[in-house]
């Protein structure tokens, strides 16, 4: 399967990932092959087949709904790139 | 002192003949004199690693150490530990410094061992050559011009070169075996659930497990006994017992019956590395294994299988590097998204950005059916053909790579990288344990035989490969450089 440069740009905004306009046409040659590599997947019909999620086909474990972590707020924060009075800072977002 | 294994070393801390002090300046002086050349180490832990020793030392001599007490170890640096860099290879998390300790850590921590540092990968374990790493290529101690494999290339190459008597790694599609098969070193994928994966930074959470790379198969079992068992930290770790996984090392393979599966063997094997493994499989036969060829049909799909399952699961796990939180983040953001936008495409490299984007894809509305749930599909009938086999067999063999190591830029392009993990991938997708074993060298490059065992049957599977290496001694080959 082909994609286009209008593909690979889409999917570059819903990944929210800046991709420079010099290298697209390399990502659009990358990933068409890989999808081409991909694409042998439909050589098998499995209309039949059960899908598996997980390898060990697990349920989810669950827990008593009870406090396990305390509060390491300034811990965690100490890690951001930007912060104030205990938020993270990030540019204006409503004018 | 640095050629001996774990089982070893243990020994000599135990009757004294050094101590876990000697022996961990020992290894911090190899580092400091040796990998300016091989780049397998992104952070050296000098202060911390003296300070456990000598408490090790001091365990020691009140006789309250165990087994694993002042021995040195390194951790693949995608395992979180509090204090000490972990930059998972990317210059996301370049200066990342994590408030809390993996469970592997923890455990190894606890268990009196000494961290010489954390090991080189590629960027967030994406890769099998370890050139995706932010912190440059690593090479391979046979031949400088080669890659080590990866993703867990620092910590295979650390151990071949012995600048580490033993370290972690994690396999995603291989990312444990490869390297191991590359480096000429033993490495244990266990059984998807029975490690931890608390604080191992997450990339294809439905694949991803933790393991180990040493010397010996013997090793292997040593540290999986601290390693293995269940975590209420990690909601996908199995309730399932524990076993000493020492203490089955020695039982005999006669009457062992071996799966071969015939497209294990097919086009695409260069020939002496085929010659190589025929010549191991003929060792198993002479301590008396059965060898049953059978068929694994649906092998050529777990490449394509694989391209979907973990991309897709990747762009979710990787959606957390954001800029805000932690990590990295852009000079002067105009605005919110250009903040996401940039933070995360500087922040990146390449392979990266591609498995992403291929992920973002597949998931994306319209697309859902025909890659993601079809993906899902395949992988239980590639699942399906490793239960049929396991009715027949004890266990399958094979080779752990189609080659040997490949020069440094040889695989540029990202498809016949991928397909250098043809005979792991599938292990991944089923969540069986495996284990890659040095079996030969062809020109000085080493060559990998991969056993596949059933579920939670790691101790079958060190047993067998601890079997072969009693009788020959690819496992004790060091590279000429670093005798």
């Amino acid at each position: 399967m082909s994609l286009t440069e209008d593909d690979v740009k889409k999917i570059a905004y819903l990944s929210r990932l800046q991709i420079t306009e010099q290298a697209i046409p390399e990502y659009v040659e990358n990933l068409s092959s890989i999808f081409d590599l991909v694409d042998q997947m439909n050589a098998v019909d499995t209309s039949h087949v059960e899908t598996m999620a997980h390898p060990l086909h697990m349920i989810q474990r669950l827990r008593e709904d009870v406090v396990t972590e305390s509060n390491q707020r300034d811990i965690f924060q100490r890690h951001a790139p930007e912060t104030e009075a205990g938020l993270y800072l990030v540019p204006k977002v409503i004018e | 002192m640095h050629k001996k294994t774990v089982a070893e070393l243990s020994a000599g801390l135990k009757a004294k003949e050094f101590s876990s002090e000697e022996l961990t300046q020992v290894f911090l002086q190899r580092i400091a004199d040796l990998d300016k050349e091989l780049n397998t180490y992104i952070t050296v832990t000098e202060e911390q690693a003296i300070y456990q020793a000598k408490k090790a030392d001091k365990k020691i001599a009140e006789n309250t150490a165990g087994t694993l007490t002042g021995i040195p170890l390194a951790q693949k640096d995608i395992f979180c530990t509090q204090g000490v860099k972990t930059t998972c290879g990317s210059k996301m998390l370049e200066n990342f410094v994590a408030p809390y300790d993996a469970t592997t850590v923890t455990q190894f921590n606890n268990a009196g061992m000494v961290l010489l540092g954390k090991t080189n990968m590629d960027e967030f374990a994406m890769g099998s050559s370890n050139e995706s790493s932010y912190f440059g290529a690593v090479s391979n101690p046979w031949d400088l011009a080669t890659v080590p494999g990866g993703s867990s290339g620092g910590s295979a190459a650390a151990v071949a070169a012995c600048l580490a008597p033993v370290a972690t790694g994690t396999d995603t599609g291989g990312s444990i075996r490869q390297p191991a098969a590359f480096c000429g070193i033993t490495g244990l994928k266990p059984t998807y659930g029975r490690v931890s994966r608390y604080g191992m930074i997450a990339f294809a959470s439905s694949l991803d497990q933790g393991g180990i790379m040493a010397r010996s198969a013997e090793d292997c079992a040593m540290l999986l006994n601290t390693m293995a068992g269940f975590d209420e930290k990690d909601s996908t770790s199995a309730k399932i017992a524990t076993e000493n996984y020492s203490q089955s090392l020695h039982s005999k393979v006669e009457g062992l019956k071996i799966g071969l599966p015939q497209e294990y063997f097919a086009e695409g094997l260069d020939a002496q590395v085929g010659q190589c493994i025929e010549a191991a499989i003929k060792e198993y036969e002479k301590m008396g294994a059965k060898i049953i060829e059978l068929s694994l049909e649906n092998t050529s799909l777990a490449v394509p299988t694989y391209y979907i399952v973990a991309p897709a699961e990747c762009s979710s796990n990787l959606s957390r590097f954001d800029g805000v939180r932690y990590g990295y983040r852009c000079q002067d953001p105009k605005d919110l998204t250009d903040l996401y936008l940039r933070s995360r495409g500087e922040g990146f490299g390449d392979e990266v950005k591609r498995r992403i984007l291929i992920g973002t894809y597949a998931l994306s509305a319209g697309y859902y059916d025909a890659y993601y749930l079809k993906a899902q599909k395949l992988r239980q009938l590639i699942s399906n053909d490793f239960t049929q086999a396991f009715k027949q067999v004890d266990v399958l063999i094979g080779p752990t790579t189609p080659d040997v190591a490949f020069k440094k830029g040889e695989k540029s392009d990202p498809v016949s990288m991928y397909l250098s993990d043809i005979y792991t991938i599938a292990v991944n997708l089923a969540g069986l344990p495996a284990i890659s074993i040095p079996v030969g060298r062809i020109k000085n490059k080493p060559v990998g035989l991969q056993l596949i065992g059933n579920y939670f049957n790691e101790a079958k599977l060190l047993n067998i490969a601890h079997q072969y290496q009693t009788i020959t001694d690819w496992h004790r080959g060091i590279p000429e450089k670093f005798q």
